[in-house]
This record gives C-alpha cells, sequence and structure tokens, in this order.
C-alpha cells in the first residue's frame, strides 16, 4: 500500500517536472552551431525542446532553469546514419539479433517497430554525444546478420537513442528503403576456405564467368521486382481492381522519388550499374559502403548523390592499395563534391562514429567537413535538416555539451539533451565500473 | 639515469661505422622515465643517449623532428598477423605445434602494422584449444625474411584458451562445418568444467613426463646402464612451462574462468602468466594482481558474444589501479586494423578511467614488452636499449596524429613521404599489368575453347 502510494506520487511528479523539462538557458559555453562559426561566450535558450535562441547575449525569460557552460563546449548531437541499434544485442546469439530478414525482396518490413528500446547498447552509444540512428533492417557488414543475403532489406528508420518505446524514438519511421547492389563474388586470398575443405564443393569453385552471370541474375531480379512493383503502381493509380500487395504498396514511395533508396555498393562496377539503374528508374538515390568509386566520383557529384561511408577503421580493399587507403577516400570525396555522412554499420563499434570521421581528418579531410559528416551532413540527407543537425533557431534542441572537441577521444560528453530534455548519460558499463571500483 | 658516453668514443664510431643517427628537438615521450623536448642519439641500432641536450657526432645523419613527437616503438602483445594459419583444433592440446613455421614475411599485414608505429609483436596461435600451440615474437623489419623477422631474446610462450572458443567443438551447434555436426566428431571438452580438466590434466601428465626424466637423469648420473624415456613433443613445452622458462598466454573472458586458471596454476607453481582479453578481469582483478599474473586486453570490445557482455572499456584502468600490470592488443589476423592505431586505443584509457598520459602510452609499449620479457631491449626510450622509436606529426594521443618515421633497431623501415613518393610508380607499374593480363587473356581467347 505504503509502496503503491509511494509510486504514484513519484509519478505525478515527474509528470509536473517533465512538462518544464525541455526549456533551459545553457549559458558561458562555447557553441558550435556546426551552420556556422563557433561563438565564445554564448548562450543557448530552449525553449519547449526547440532551439529559441544562441549568441552572446541572451537573458533569462522568467523562471526558466539556468545552466552553466562555462568551460565547456556545446555541439549539435551527432547521427549515425546506419546501424542496426536496437536490432542487435549480442553478435554471435541468434535469438538476439533481428537484423537481416529471410527473402531476396523485403521492402514492407520496418526497421523501427523491432527496435528493443531497452538495448544496453541504447545508453552505451548515446553517451558517446550520438543523439539518433538510422537503424537499417538489413545486415550492412555489421555482425552476423541472419541472411546477409537480401537484396532489399527494408525500411531504415531514424530514431533518437532515448524513449520508453520505439514510439517514443521514431524521428521518421521510414527515412529510406535498404538495398544492397548484387556483387560477383569470387573467392579470394590463399589458404583454404570453408569450401575447400569440403571435397564435393572444392570441385565447384564458381569460375568469374560463373560468378558474374549469377551477379547478372540478381540484377535481373531487382529489374523484375521494380518493373511488377511500376505495373502494380500503375494500376492502382488507374483504380483498377487489385490485391492489394504490402510489397508493392511499400514500394510506391520509392518509385515516387519520395523515400531514398540507400543502395549498397562499394566498388566502380556495382556503384557503376547502380547509378545507371537510379537513372533508368528516376529514383531518389544515397549510395552506401562506397569504397572504391574510381571514375564514377564524378558522376555522383554531378547528381548530387550523397553517400553514406561506412567505418574508416578498416584495412585497405586490395593488398596492393596504399596502406592509408581507407583513411583518404573521405578527403577524395569532398573534394569531388559529394556530400557524405558516416555510419558505424554495426552495433559493437557503434560509439566510435566521431572517431570515424576524425580518422579521416590527418588524412586531408578539412576538420569542419569531418564535423559536419555525422551532424549536419546526415540531417540533409536523410531530409531533417530542417528540424536537426546544427544549433539554429527553431531547431530542436538536440545537444551536446563536452568539454572539447567531440571527434577527439579523450574529450568526454557532460551532458546530453534530446528534444531538450536532459539524457542519462549512465550505461551497463558505467554502471559495472562504480560496481566494481567500489569492491571491498 | 641517462649515461654520458664519452664524445672521442661516438666519433671513432661514427668515423669506423658511420652508423650514427640523430633524431633531434623532438617531444620525447619516453614513457618511463618522463617527457621532454630534447633528442636521441642512436649508434649501432642501440639508444646511445637521449636527453635535452645530446652531443651530436661528427658525420651523424640527422633527422629533424621539431614539433614533432616520438615514442618508443609500439607493442602488440596479442595478434596473429603474418600467419600462413593460426589453429591446430583437431585436439585439445596442441603444444606440439609452433606457429614459428607459419611466418609470413611478405605478409602486407607487416607494412600496415609498421605504418601504424607497431615495433614488434607477439603472433600467436589461435584459441581454438585449451592448450594451443607455441608462439612468435617477431620485429616488423620488413623485407627480412622469416628467420630475419625473429626476435629471437623473447622467451618463448604458448597459447591457451578459456571459456567459448575451446568449448565450441564439444558442442553440436559450435561445429562450423555443415555434415560434420555429428557426435562422432565432437572434441572434448564442451563445458568450462572440461576446459579446467584438460589444462590441470596435461600439467599433471606434465609433472610426471618432468619426473621420469629427473629419475632417468639421476640413475644414469649414478653409472645405471638403462633407456632413456621416450620423449613426447605434446608435454615438453609444458615441462619448460612448469620449470619457468615458458611463458602463458590464456585467452579468457569471465571472472569465473579466470579464478579458475589461477587457482590451477596455484597448484603447479605457475607465475607471471598473462591473461588475454580478460574482458570480466576487473571483477577478480585483485586476485590476478596476488600471483603478479598480468592482463592484455581490448579497450572498447564488447557484446559481440555472451562471455563478452559483461565486457567494459573501464576494465584497463581498474585492473591497472588494483596493481596488475596491464597491456592493450589488437588481436589483429587478416590484416594490421586495430594494430595500426594502438595508440589512439591507449588514449581511450584516459576517457574511461582516466588514467594518465604516460600509464596510456604505458599499456602499448613498456607494459607488453615486460608481458613478453622484452623489456630490457624494448618498451621505452633508455640508453642502451634497441632504437625502436617511432616519429608522430602530432600527439600519439590524438586521433589527428599520424605516423611520419619508424625506426627498428636504428634503421628507418617506414618513412611516409617515401611512401608516398612510391605511389606514382607502383600505380604505373599495377596499370601495365592491367594491360599485359588483358591482352594475355585476349590473345588465349580463342585456344580456350574445348570440346564440352
Amino acid at each position: 500500500m505504503k509502496t503503491a502510494r509511494f509510486t504514484c506520487l513519484a509519478a505525478l511528479a515527474v509528470t509536473v517536472f517533465a512538462a518544464e523539462n525541455n526549456s533551459f538557458l545553457l549559458r558561458n559555453a562555447t557553441v558550435h552551431p556546426v551552420s556556422g562559426a563557433a561563438i565564445e561566450n554564448a548562450s543557448v535558450l530552449v525553449v519547449d525542446g526547440r532551439i529559441a535562441g544562441v549568441g552572446p547575449k541572451i537573458a533569462p525569460k522568467g523562471k526558466i532553469k539556468v545552466i552553466e557552460g562555462r568551460g565547456l563546449h556545446v555541439y549539435p548531437g551527432m547521427i549515425d546514419s546506419g546501424s542496426p541499434i536496437g536490432l542487435a544485442e549480442i553478435a554471435s546469439v541468434r535469438e538476439t539479433v533481428d537484423a537481416g530478414e529471410i527473402g531476396d525482396f523485403n521492402p514492407q518490413l520496418r526497421a523501427l517497430i523491432a527496435v528493443n528500446p531497452s538495448s544496453e547498447h541504447i545508453p552505451v552509444v548515446r553517451a558517446n554525444g550520438i543523439t539518433s540512428v538510422l537503424v537499417t533492417p538489413g545486415s550492412t557488414g555489421g555482425g552476423r546478420g541472419a541472411a546477409a543475403g537480401s537484396l532489399i532489406a527494408g525500411q531504415a528508420s531514424l530514431v533518437h537513442l532515448d524513449g520508453w518505446t520505439w514510439e517514443e524514438m521514431e524521428i521518421r519511421r521510414a527515412a529510406a528503403m535498404q538495398l544492397a547492389w548484387p556483387v560477383i563474388r569470387m573467392p579470394r586470398g590463399r589458404g583454404a576456405g570453408i569450401e575447400a575443405l569440403l571435397p564435393g564443393l572444392a570441385a565447384r569453385r564458381a569460375t568469374f564467368a560463373e560468378a558474374r552471370r549469377s551477379q547478372q541474375q540478381q540484377v535481373q531480379k531487382i529489374q523484375d521486382f521494380f518493373d511488377a512493383a511500376r505495373r502494380y503502381q500503375t494500376a492502382k493509380a488507374a483504380g483498377e481492381s487489385i490485391q492489394p500487395d504490402l510489397r508493392y504498396e511499400a514500394m510506391i514511395p520509392v518509385l515516387e522519388g519520395k523515400l531514398p533508396l540507400m543502395i549498397t555498393a562499394v566498388r566502380e562496377r556495382e556503384i557503376r550499374e547502380a547509378l545507371a539503374f537510379a537513372a533508368r528508374e528516376r529514383l531518389k538515390i544515397v549510395l552506401a559502403g562506397v569504397r572504391r568509386p574510381g571514375k564514377t566520383l564524378e558522376e555522383i557529384a554531378k547528381r548530387n548523390i550523397p553517400v553514406v561511408l561506412g567505418t574508416t577503421f578498416v584495412t585497405p580493399l586490395e593488398e596492393d592499395d596504399p596502406y592509408d587507403e581507407p583513411f583518404t577516400l573521405p578527403a577524395h570525396l569532398h573534394k569531388a563534391g559529394v556530400k557524405f555522412a558516416f555510419a558505424s554499420f554495426g552495433v559493437q563499434f557503434a560509439r566510435n562514429l566521431p572517431y570515424q570521421a576524425a580518422q579521416a581528418v590527418p588524412f586531408g579531410l578539412p576538420y569542419d567537413e569531418a564535423l559536419k559528416s555525422v551532424t549536419l551532413n546526415p540531417a540533409q540527407i536523410w531530409g531533417i535538416d530542417a528540424e536537426y543537425g546544427s544549433i539554429e533557431k527553431g531547431k530542436f534542441a538536440d545537444l551536446i555539451v563536452t568539454d572539447g572537441d567531440p571527434l577527439e577521444i579523450r574529450t568526454q560528453v557532460k551532458m546530453m539533451f534530446i528534444k531538450g530534455v536532459p539524457v542519462d548519460l549512465e550505461s551497463r558499463h558505467t554502471r559495472l565500473y562504480k560496481r566494481y571500483s567500489a569492491r571491498p | 639515469m641517462r649515461t654520458i658516453i664519452p664524445a672521442a668514443v661516438l666519433t671513432v664510431s661514427a668515423l669506423l661505422a658511420a652508423d650514427v643517427t640523430v633524431i633531434r628537438n623532438g617531444t620525447i615521450h619516453t614513457v618511463t622515465k618522463g617527457t621532454f623536448k630534447g633528442s636521441i642519439v642512436i649508434l649501432d641500432g642501440k639508444i646511445a643517449d637521449v636527453g635535452e641536450k645530446v652531443m651530436t657526432p661528427a658525420g651523424a645523419r640527422i633527422v629533424d623532428a621539431a614539433g614533432k613527437h616520438i615514442i618508443p616503438g609500439i607493442i602488440d602483445a596479442h595478434t596473429h598477423i603474418a600467419l600462413d594459419s593460426i589453429n591446430e583444433s583437431s585436439v585439445s592440446v596442441s603444444s606440439m605445434v609452433d606457429v614459428t613455421e607459419m611466418l609470413n614475411p611478405e605478409s602486407i599485414s607487416i607494412y600496415q602494422a609498421l605504418a601504424g608505429g607497431v615495433t614488434v609483436c607477439n603472433s600467436m596461435h589461435g584459441s581454438a584449444n585449451s592448450i594451443g600451440g607455441r608462439n612468435v615474437v617477431f620485429k616488423l623489419r620488413w623485407g627480412a625474411d622469416a628467420r630475419g623477422l625473429v626476435f629471437d631474446k623473447a622467451m618463448p610462450s604458448i597459447k591457451m584458451a578459456l571459456g567459448e572458443n575451446p568449448k565450441r567443438q564439444g558442442s553440436p551447434q559450435g561445429l562450423q562445418i555443415p555434415g560434420l555436426a555429428s557426435p562422432q566428431n565432437l572434441r572434448y571438452p564442451g563445458t568450462r568444467m572440461g576446459v579446467e580438466d584438460v589444462i590441470r590434466g596435461a600439467f599433471t601428465r606434465a609433472r610426471a613426463y618432468q619426473r621420469e626424466w629427473k629419475d632417468y637423469e639421476t640413475r644414469k648420473a649414478r653409472g645405471e646402464k638403462l633407456l632413456p624415456p621416450r620423449r613426447d613433443l605434446e608435454l615438453e613445452p609444458l615441462v619448460e612451462v612448469l620449470e619457468g622458462k615458458r611463458l602463458i598466454h590464456a585467452h579468457c573472458y569471465r571472472a569465473d574462468e579466470i579464478l579458475m586458471l589461477i587457482r590451477v596454476f596455484d597448484d603447479f607453481n605457475i607465475r607471471g602468466v598473462t591473461f588475454e582479453h580478460a574482458l570480466e578481469g576487473y571483477k577478480v582483478a585483485r586476485e590476478i594482481a596476488a600471483r603478479g599474473h598480468a592482463a592484455s586486453t581490448f579497450s572498447d570490445w564488447w557484446s559481440y558474444k555472451v562471455e563478452a557482455y559483461d565486457a567494459i572499456p573501464y576494465n584497463a584502468a581498474i585492473m591497472h589501479r588494483n596493481g596488475v600490470l596491464v597491456s592493450l592488443n589488437s588481436d589483429d589476423a587478416g590484416g594490421a586494423e586495430l594494430m595500426r592505431r594502438l595508440n589512439t586505443e591507449a588514449a581511450k584509457v584516459i576517457k574511461y578511467g582516466g588514467l594518465s598520459e604516460d600509464e596510456a602510452l604505458a599499456m602499448i609499449t613498456i607494459n607488453p614488452a615486460k608481458q613478453l620479457r622484452i623489456d630490457r631491449w624494448v618498451g621505452s626510450i633508455e640508453t642502451g636499449k634497441d632504437a625502436d622509436l617511432v616519429i608522430y606529426d602530432k600527439h600519439p594521443l590524438s586521433i589527428y596524429s599520424k605516423v611520419e618515421k619508424v625506426f627498428i633497431d636504428g634503421r628507418q623501415y617506414f618513412d611516409r613521404d617515401e611512401d608516398m613518393s612510391r605511389r606514382p610508380k607502383i600505380e604505373s607499374e599495377k596499370e601495365g599489368l592491367r594491360k599485359k593480363v588483358l591482352e594475355q587473356q585476349k590473345q588465349a581467347a580463342p585456344q580456350n575453347r574445348r570440346p564440352s
């Protein structure tokens, strides 16, 4: 009884508090709006979750909460442009992984509805300054998903890394449709692969021509699926009586060029095919996982196609590539005038997103571009820049307060706000740290 | 502290061998003796002098390091790079095999790691079995043959493994090859209890074998005529462990299994073991430290398997504060990915746990050197040690730094400028080869049509 009454009181207190919990004045800090130059000794005024003012001379309005920011820096919260966070907990345990459905074409799947808001990864990742993530339904290189083979994996959703339910986490239910462009798969490298251990399979090693043919069959499958979806769209628009099909329904915004198709294409050959396909089908696309654009770079730039880069923490694609090939790629894209954002494409190391971007700076990427690639650029690419991605009047207050440059490893994130509400920076890791530091 | 080498000696040597290099005016992170602006004199591959002011011998090669940072060569105590095979997983105890025979000096991972400031690494047998094979410590002397890479002063060692990996072949779900997952193909052990038994059993047999040989030697010395015991190549390396001549690097995750192994080692009087990964080492840091054992861990890996779900990035800091000798490793196999950025991995122990810069750098230099028992020669910038040095353009713990030059035994093995200037030539050579292959394919095409 006593406990129940106490709970009621506590709940009431939270509600009352929450109503004013998204308004404050953060003052005397260095503000890095990203959309413009840093402002020293500045304040950020947040009213009802939105930024109401930024600048050196902002006086607190009435009884608003004041947060002292002396010696601290304010940045927009960072955005990870691709991770199965919330869909995958322990990479090696199938039961905890919900990324990568079975089947070639699953455009009807929505990542959002399977996001586990109590995933231990969420507090771990946000503690490093990441406020939002594009949750991808496919297994794009991160962890060991169920089926790496899906062509269309489903709808990627933009979420905030905070919320009691996935509905509360939602920013955009459908932010992109995820497609993996088929690759020519050849056995690579020296040594015995698993197929060599099994005598029956060893003889079945595909020749290049066979691998190429199989890849072209996959490409044709994509074309056929789009054609079928297009016929469905036409029939529906003409008011014909058709059996509703959730897969084709989900394709309509893609065919209309409203929902971006996020195409994973690593090498020049796949990128060229994907570009030609998108032009033919008049699609709005974003290229993902690009590593070797080669001569397509010019076209990517000319057609203003944004790119999502995976982690820079990889070894060169080929043995005889320059040792710094993964580190210099972002600078090449920048020089070519391509807009890009970074994705962790994983869960375990998603918190290292800022370092992924920073790693390109000593290898030619201007610092400001590195910062943009995890803030304003992803907001623009995913079409949420009217409300997110920089510290500007009118935008939501997704903010981080740090003791320095958030792309530098040693920097600590001191505070985080999502839509102006303070977010807990404790996690499974800090809890275990405290518990075992205090072992008697 | 600083040994003053008479200028005369230096000059004479310089004239004779002309093998003197002076790295001048850099910020020197000695790791063991502080950080200061100064210079390093390298003579015949060794650090002859280091200090704020040194004497520059005539004829010395000068490397201007003004505005640069110098650290001792990075040591990775746990990798599997440059090995043509890693696991002999058909048996639970594979101490009879040695990865040294598998060392591939042409592996590009050596160069990649070198370009990331690594000068020494311990390339190990895998974790498929409770007691694995023997390991190899080598210097990243890119261009040398396999024998020339090996750092022969390092103490021999053997790999061991606990938990999920050695259990895998004892579980039907764990077998990787479809069709072979039948019970008769299972390999003992399949539980952590069984892992303990395999290890305890092996050392019990090793002790008996050791006694057999001692008896034989005693009786032979007494003049008895008798046959020697049959040699056992599986047990010999374990006898070396019992005699303190061979180190153990034991792969482990959970606190319970770490404690289990400490107790097994107690029973066999084995000290100074390095627990590899030890992601839950922070839970039993005190027990690890009490027996003088060490730990080589990751900065921030977690959640990739169940036994890594309680892993925290504060692990290194907690263990260090409890007196455990801690190093950070890459565990790289195929390519040198993490290996080439161990400097920024070290920065994470400052972020997570608040250690100092020197403590962070120690975890990738002097601490792994101690774990491999090579700290008399490498791991810090001190007079008399091998001139294994890395020059960075910025503070090495910053993500914005990059390696400019790497020296091993005083010889420059990596230079970023040289690497860059070589690139156009390599690219045109590659292009030429590509064209040649395409032409050959065109010419060969008609002959390839065989009747089917």
